[in-house]
């Protein structure tokens, strides 16, 4: 008889959790997320305030995965089960896009939130880094120019690049191609390193990519897919690696960590919103513009998102390491949102 | 006995070669079986000694956090600063919609209200010069006990106007500071305090007006980035919770009915070979290949929502599912036959012989079973990463349905948060809560086995 209760009580739980899950399916109320790892950190700083200043909206949810995998899912379809905003360290390629438009996915709607700035940072009690671009990419290079002729890098230590280098393994923890920091790390640093050399600018422009963006493979470029806490680790167990952080993680953990100079700018946020510092790149937000209007709070999460007392001068964000839009941008971007201005 | 055949002298010496052999053979053994315990007592010790040094690093870093620095104020919900219209009354003529938007509305209007003021002001009170560093002054308390003000303030109007004495968590920095986790000696520029903030905080601190409490924020909170202090374990405990319960009114039924049948009533032939063998190999299956599945069929073609502990808890339970069949099925062939031989011979049918007497007696280590298989379901965290679970979600679920993180996944996105000097600790706060979960959950397997087990 007991036996017989209970089983009835669990059949009658299952069928309660089965019919609740039919009637939820068909719709969400709580926005969807996905992306960069390096926007994960203001995102969610927005969505928590977000849900906490609009009694009527729910907080959304964030997710990370990198800026790639965000817009993949993104472009996946519209629809309940897709997600409404992708988070994006990088400016979205036109074959996504493409990619995007081909599964239904027509309103697209960027918004620049920010900027960020790339630095090199080693461990507090290692030698100090004065970097210009070049030597990175003769340090990460799969062959080097040397006399005229192109040979597979010769170099072990930073000093033998430069004699202004410290005396120290090479050793160099850069992200992932998962990660949007790569292609500007390759973009703002590698590539203009190496179009500085003359032998490079001799050749034709598809070999000249080829040759500068082709890395090392004997260990000592180790590409990071996990986030910068897998970089700290990195360093933390090597006294000599390199790394490549987002300036705001720079920030948070500057007792551990002290930064490199390149071209001779020490990175803040002055000298990258001025552009003195070369390593910077803005960040994005990409709201699909179907799902404005079916997910409550979408284009005012959006419209939060950008607001001055978000991400101005003096907001949560800016503490949290944002640097913030121009007045001018800011307006621009609120504007495409407010139009729902597709790409 | 031809050796000694053959050479009388040497017959003489013989028994004491053959006894030398023996001994030697003796001492061979000794010493291999010696070196057998030896091995096998080291091997023990080693792994007794990493358990420790987990333990020991764990428990002497997580520890700590269940203590968090809170500042005691004296805060005045001044009637100049939260200047709101009386809370909405139900009125009889209206709909309980209108006045849920009336509500949301008043809400709103209190959302305006700058319940940093509250703090700061009463900062002031116990700060000299704290009118020179607003900046700083902002920062002494976590930003999201602005909202534990303003949730008073909505539970209870009548509030304003009066003084309450509350703790209040301090910014997670100045509890770094306040423990140590951060060196004290380092210069201005690697100090996440300023040099004003540190005075400050010392003072308060020997004062007595910074304490450290116990956090209740770790239990009451859910997860939260912008105000890291208050950062907590709810939200995600919840979701395991739920995830849970999928689990134990899925797999656990399903499983035990589908070894009852495999056991009792199956036809012993090709088919339920296969099906044996299989369950076994889906007992070995890597637990991300039922993430991925997860992904793809339940999110995927039954729409079911991302990140929400019901998927979560389908995924977990088709994990489980082999566990409680294969344990199930052992206890059930544990069961002696003339349990089932009397009852038949008494005259009951084999439905009743099963359920009125060999189900009984298999009761604790069905239970055992299941509930291992539950526990680990509780610490599994690829799968769960896979339908979105590894998702910042700073509320607590109120049903299966909603969007939510589980207990190891909350551990895996506090050890990448990036202010590690914070969060290293909390995440082996998190690491002893969900490890004494277990701990207790398994404990409760071998009570239950104890307290019902029969001998024969």
């Amino acid at each position: 008889m007991k036996l017989n209760k209970l089983s009835n009580l669990l059949l009658a739980a299952s069928m309660t959790l089965a019919v609740a899950g039919t009637a939820q399916a068909q719709s969400r109320d709580t926005i969807q997320i996905a992306g960069s790892s390096t926007v994960l950190p203001f995102s969610s700083v927005v969505a928590e305030e977000f849900g906490n200043n609009f009694a009527q909206f729910r907080t959304p949810v964030v997710g990370s995965g990198g800026s790639s995998g965000g817009l993949r899912q993104f472009c996946q379809g519209v629809g309940a089960n897709t997600i409404d905003v992708a988070n994006s360290s990088r400016k979205m390629r036109p074959n996504e896009v493409e990619a995007c438009k081909a599964n239904g996915v027509k309103d697209i709607i960027e918004v620049k939130i920010g900027y960020d700035g790339i630095v090199f940072a080693s461990r507090v009690d290692a030698a100090i880094f004065k970097l210009e671009p070049v030597h990175v990419f003769m340090a990460q290079a799969a062959q080097v120019p040397q006399n005229g002729k192109m040979v597979s890098n010769p170099y072990t230590r930073w000093n033998q690049i430069d004699k202004t280098l410290p005396d120290q393994e090479i050793l160099l923890a850069i992200p992932g191609s998962n990660h949007g920091t790569r292609e500007v790390y390759e973009e703002k640093v590698v590539v203009p390193g190496c179009n500085t050399l003359a032998e490079v600018k001799a050749l034709d422009k598809d070999a000249a990519s080829k040759f500068c963006t082709a890395m090392r493979t004997d260990g000592r470029v180790v590409e990071i897919a996990g986030d910068y806490t897998e970089t700290l680790a990195r360093l933390t167990a090597q006294k000599d690696a390199l790394g490549v952080f987002g300036l705001s993680f720079y920030e948070a953990n500057r007792d551990r960590i002290k930064v490199a100079t390149v071209s001779g700018v020490e990175p803040n946020l002055d000298t990258i919103i001025s552009g003195e510092y070369p390593v910077s790149r803005p960040l994005y937000i990409y709201v699909k513009g179907a799902h404005i209007g079916v997910i409550p709070g979408l284009q005012e999460y959006a419209m939060f998102h950008v607001s001055e007392g978000m991400s101005g001068f003096g907001s949560a964000l800016e503490s949290a390491g944002l640097i913030p839009l121009s007045d001018d941008e800011r307006a621009e971007t609120s504007q495409n949102i407010r139009q729902k201005k597709s790409l | 006995m031809t050796i000694i055949a053959e050479n009388p002298i040497k017959a003489v010496a013989a028994p004491s070669q053959v006894q030398q052999k023996v001994i030697d053979s003796l001492n061979r053994r000794h010493r291999k079986e010696n070196l057998f315990r030896r091995l096998g007592l080291t091997a023990v010790l080693i792994s007794l000694g990493l358990v420790a040094v987990l333990f020991i690093n764990i428990f002497s870093k997580g520890l700590p956090a269940f203590w968090q620095s809170a500042v005691t104020l004296d805060i005045y919900f001044d009637p100049q600063i939260i200047k709101i219209p009386p809370m909405p009354q139900q009125r009889d003529d209206e709909s309980d919609n209108d006045f849920r938007q009336r509500h949301i509305e008043w809400q709103t209007e209190i959302g305006f209200v700058n319940f940093n003021r509250l703090i700061t002001d009463s900062l002031q009170k116990v700060l000299p010069d704290a009118n020179k560093h607003r900046r700083d002054l902002a920062r002494v308390v976590t930003s999201g006990e602005r909202f534990a003000l303003r949730d008073m303030v909505v539970a209870d109007p009548s509030i304003i106007g009066q003084t309450r004495t509350l703790h209040l968590l301090t910014d997670a920095n100045i509890d770094v500071w306040l423990k140590g986790n951060i060196d004290r000696s380092l210069p201005d520029e690697q100090q996440q305090l300023s040099a004003k903030m540190r005075e400050w905080v010392d003072k308060l601190s020997a004062d007595g007006v910074i304490q450290n409490r116990f956090s209740l924020a770790l239990f009451m909170n859910p997860d939260s980035r912008s105000s890291l202090a208050s950062a907590g374990l709810a939200g995600a405990f919840m979701g395991s919770f739920y995830m849970m319960l999928v689990v134990i009114l899925l797999a656990v039924p399903m499983g035990v009915a589908a070894a009852i049948y495999l056991e009792e009533f199956a036809p012993r032939n090709k088919i339920t070979d296969l099906v044996e063998v299989n369950i076994n190999n889906l007992a070995a299956v890597p637990s991300i290949v039922f993430g991925l599945l997860g992904a793809s069929v339940l999110i995927g073609w039954f729409n079911l929502p991302m990140s929400a502990p019901i998927v979560g808890g389908l995924v977990l339970s088709l994990m489980t599912l082999p566990t409680v069949i294969i344990a199930t099925r052992s206890t059930l062939k544990a069961i002696p036959p003339s349990i089932r031989q009397a009852a038949l011979g008494l005259g009951a049918s084999k439905m009743q012989a099963i359920f009125h007497h060999v189900l009984p007696l298999a009761i604790p280590g069905i239970l055992t079973g299941a509930i291992l298989g539950v526990a680990q379901a509780l610490g599994e965290t690829a799968p769960l990463l896979l339908i979105g679970m590894k998702s910042f979600v700073a509320s607590i679920p109120a049903s299966p349905f909603e969007q939510a993180s589980a207990l190891p996944v909350q551990i895996y996105l506090w050890q990448g948060n990036e202010l590690r000097n914070f969060f290293e600790a909390r995440t082996s706060a998190a690491i002893i809560v969900l490890l004494l979960m277990m701990i207790s959950l398994n404990g409760l397997a071998i009570w239950l086995r104890k307290k019902y087990e029969k001998r024969w």
